[in-house]
Parts: C-alpha cells; structure tokens; sequence
C-alpha cells in the first residue's frame, strides 16, 4: 500500500541510533516497481550513492543527517523524485516515490 | 586506446551474442543480480571471490589470473566484454585488472547493466555452456597504470590528484558511499591538493560515459590538468570508482600516465601520520 511504513526485514542490519537511515518506496499507478534504479543527491543535488529496489520496490541508504533528495529511474522512460529534507538518525526517515 | 577500442555499446552486444569469439563477462561485487538474470550467454565474476586474494589485501596475482581464466574457457584472443552493476564500477575495475596483464581485445559495455535493464533488454537466467577450458597466458602486472601509496604521497601538489568519491565523502562527512555501512578507514576527508570530481559526473544518468567534449570540460573545468604534461593517479575508497574514472582519463581521453591508486581511502585514511584535509 502507497504510503505505508516501512520496517521488518527492509530495515534488518541497519542501526538507526549510528546512522540515518533513508528507506522508501517506489511505486507506479500503485503498484511496487521493482529493478528501479534510485539515487542519492545531497542538498546540492550532487549524486552520492544508487540503489536498485528489491521484490517489494524498497530502497534504503545510509546516510547523515540533513537534506536529501531520492531520484528515481525506471525502465520505459519513468522517473520521480521526492524530497528528504529533514533527514536524522534516531528515527526511520521515509522517503516514497511516485513514477509518472 | 580510445573510445572505439574500448567501448561496445548495447546494439553491438545484442549482434554479438553469437559471436563464439566474443565472451561477456559480468562483473559485480554481489553476483546475486547475475543469478536473477544476465545478459544471454554471459559468464560471472565475483570481484570479491574470484579477482581478490583471498587472503591479503591484494588481488589475484599472475598466476592466480592464469587459472581464473583458463578454468571460466577465457583464452588469449577472445575479446572480453564486460558488464556490471553499480554503474559499471566493478566492470570498470576488472577492465583495469585485465588491462594490468595485458588482455589484448577488451572492452566495457557502455552503461553496464542499467543501460541494459533500462532498454528492457533480454535477461536469462538460464546458465550459459560451460566453456573449454583454456590455457591462458597473462603478462607480469603492469605498473604504469597502478599507484601505490607511497607515490601518491609523493604526488601531492605535483601530479593530477582525483578524488572521485561523493562530495560528502571528500569533505570528510561520510566514510562510505551512502548505500554501504559507515565504516572503514580510520580517518575521513581527502588527500591535500586533490580535485573532488565524482565518477558521477563522467557519466550520463543511464550510466552510459558522457561525451569526449563533455568529459574534458569536466575535468578540466576542475582544475586537472588535461594537456598530458602532468602524471594523474585517482582514488576512491576500494578504487572500483576511480577505475571507472580511470577508465575515463586512460581509455576515453586517452591521457598518457594515469594511474588507479586502488589502496583508496581504506588505505590512506589509516596511515599513520600522512597530511589530510578536510571540508569541501
């Protein structure tokens, strides 16, 4: 579902007390896209890391906290974008994108 | 080299998927992408297994790549055509490695992977035919196109240094590409007189290279000396980065002397005593 938290086994390995954790879903009309390649921009819209979402359309980063944007692409020429613009650690920073 | 002799693009792969003289070769860190799907006809390479030494920090040796390749039926005048995940990193890396022992016919798949995936591109998961084996002959590793610490040291405020890691990674803030566990080397930041020029920004969103023009605008807008009078060794953190910008300098532009310093920030970062600095 569009918009539902993230966690369990997505988040597995990763200690969000050490490090922020960006997590998010790419979804297109509503539904998971997985293979879809995201990138990491900082607030100078600089790339910093890609990922490939999962079975699910999940990504996740480790990052610091700050400003981020997540980006990204999708076979047939789809692509969105969403902002993370209050990222810290201690909490799990959600960051959903919607293709179009 | 140029880009004719060391790029194939994704059109020249799909015609050549029968070329029995043509071996792919997917390259990545984590082959679990390979296994869910590859290009037809497509043998793997785990960087970390196959082309590190299991043991020190090192890759495999002369020897050691002999029978690699020689046991995957990889012979001395087959072309070589590599693809991988992460933007070609550790494609990028293992041309560097192939290139080190005097491979004679090998290129990169423009764009890797992604290129591929984002074409909607046949994938298989079907294994490919075993191979024959072989009995490859590789060439003592080159030197020229590899750095080592102490030269780099030796560089600083001389040669082309490129950091190629992410902005926040060159500033210090970050340890890691932000997709990999924050830990590895003891210290953060960069080597002083260092360019930061992301790999990033050699290559279009797709993943495939960006144009010569574009590439030596970048480069040189950055401050690296593109004439080919000043030597240039690159970094990143593992040097599977700053092979793909080596890739880049060496293959595409054709720079003479530049070298891929693959002891990276997890080496740098832990000497003792050498200059860093910090901050954009």
């Amino acid at each position: 579902m569009c918009g539902a938290p993230i966690g369990g086994t997505a988040l597995q390995g990763l200690d969000i007390n050490k490090e922020a954790v960006i997590v998010g879903r790419v979804t297109h009309d509503g539904a998971n896209v997985s293979g879809a390649f995201v990138r990491l921009l900082d607030s100078t819209g600089e790339f910093t890391a890609e990922v490939v979402t999962d079975a699910e359309g999940i990504f996740r980063f480790t990052a610091r906290d700050g400003a981020w944007t997540v980006r990204a692409l999708a076979p047939g020429g789809l692509t969105g974008q969403s902002a993370a613009p209050d990222v810290a650690k201690g909490r799990i920073n959600q960051a959903d994108i919607q293709l179009g | 080299m140029s880009r004719e002799n060391s790029l194939v693009d994704a059109d020249w792969v799909e015609a050549h998927l029968n070329d029995p003289k043509v071996v792919l070769v997917e390259v990545d860190e984590d082959t679990t992408a390979y296994d869910k799907g590859h290009i037809p006809g497509a043998i793997k390479l785990n960087w970390k297994t196959d082309l590190q030494d299991p043991v020190k920090r090192d890759f495999v040796d002369q020897a050691g790549f002999e029978k690699l390749l020689s046991s995957r039926g990889i012979g001395n005048d087959d072309q070589v055509v590599l693809y991988g995940g992460n933007n070609n990193w550790f494609a990028a890396y293992a041309y560097w490695y192939f290139t080190l022992y005097s491979h004679a016919n090998v290129r990169l798949l423009d764009g890797g992977r992604k290129k591929w995936e984002l074409d909607s591109r046949e994938l298989t998961t079907d294994e490919p035919a075993a191979r024959p084996a072989t009995t490859y002959s590789a060439k003592p590793a080159r030197t020229d196109i590899r750095a080592f610490r102490d030269e780099t040291i030796a560089a600083i405020g001389k040669q082309n240094l490129v950091d190629v890691r992410s902005p926040d990674e060159f500033a210090g803030r970050l340890l890691a590409p932000a997709h990999l566990p924050q830990e590895q080397s003891q210290r953060g930041g960069h080597i002083p007189t260092a360019k930061s020029i992301p790999w990033s920004k050699a290559a279009n969103e797709d993943g495939t290279f960006k144009s010569d023009e574009d590439l030596r605008a970048l480069y040189s807008e950055a401050g690296v000396d593109v004439s080919g009078s000043t030597d240039t060794i690159a970094y990143c953190r593992i040097g599977e980065r700053s092979a793909h910008t080596w890739f880049a300098l060496n293959e595409i532009l054709e720079l003479p002397h530049v070298k891929n310093y693959d002891g990276s920030w997890t080496e740098y970062g832990s000497l003792v005593g050498v200059p860093i600095e910090t901050g954009d």
